[in-house]
């Protein structure tokens, strides 16, 4: 077997838990549980960015990741605060 | 050759942590269980891959830098975790309805959000509780 195959399915994998993360996304049902979402698709993306500069062989890419994490960071606190502010 | 089936094998158990932290996500009965089934999980899952990045590339430099997002992961994921977890105590989530125990009832100020041991009066500390889905229309 290809090892490809295998670094293939690695990111389908990651790409069908973005789908169920999205699926929460939408339904809610409330706010704090769309931040947690977007928090997991955040950490979803982080490893999608990883699995693809392996397949790529592109070590470029994993700097994104860093910048990804950092602004994931800031934006949830972001949201904590406010939520906890506007009631 | 066996150098690439590890990182492959590092980087399927990272994706599998993540794809059950997204059903945890999805099947979780509410805010407080969802949070734990993800902040965990996808914490692992997303360090499991980067690491299988640091086997796969064999670089100092790119070693450092993912042992850097993992550092970094381990330190803000928690942190991120209990801000969100506490605002959205504040905000009246609905808990469950097979839980057992909700051991701050009664102990949160709701003027200054402070926590204080013994509660007094128990209008100042009555957190609202909110409806399942109650928001975008108010």
């Amino acid at each position: 077997m290809n090892i490809e195959t295998l670094y293939i399915v690695a990111l389908g994998m990651i790409s069908l838990g973005l789908v169920l993360a999205f699926i929460r996304l939408v339904r809610g049902p409330s706010l704090p549980d769309r931040v947690v979402a977007i928090d997991l698709v955040v950490a979803l993306a982080i490893g999608i960015i990883a699995s693809y500069a392996i397949l790529f062989d592109q070590p470029a890419f994993l700097d994104v990741a860093i910048i990804i994490a950092l602004i994931s960071f800031l934006g949830t606190i972001a949201f904590a605060y406010y939520i906890e502010r506007r009631v | 050759m066996l150098h690439e089936w590890i990182v492959a094998m590092v980087m399927l158990l990272g994706a599998g942590f993540m794809l059950i932290a997204s059903i945890g996500l999805l099947r979780m009965p509410d805010l407080f269980l969802r949070m734990s089934a993800t902040s965990k999980a996808a914490t692992l899952g997303a360090g499991l891959v980067m690491l299988a990045a640091a086997l796969y590339f064999g670089e100092s430099g790119i070693t450092l830098r993912v042992l850097a997002i993992i550092v970094f992961l381990l330190l803000t994921v928690p942190v991120a975790a209990h801000m969100i977890g506490r605002a959205a105590y504040f905000d009246g989530v609905p808990l469950w309805k097979g839980t057992l125990i909700d051991d701050l009832r009664g102990h949160y100020r709701t003027s200054d959000h402070q926590l204080v041991r013994d509660a007094e009066s128990s209008e100042e500390f009555a957190i609202p509780e909110g409806e399942e889905g109650d928001d975008f229309l108010n």
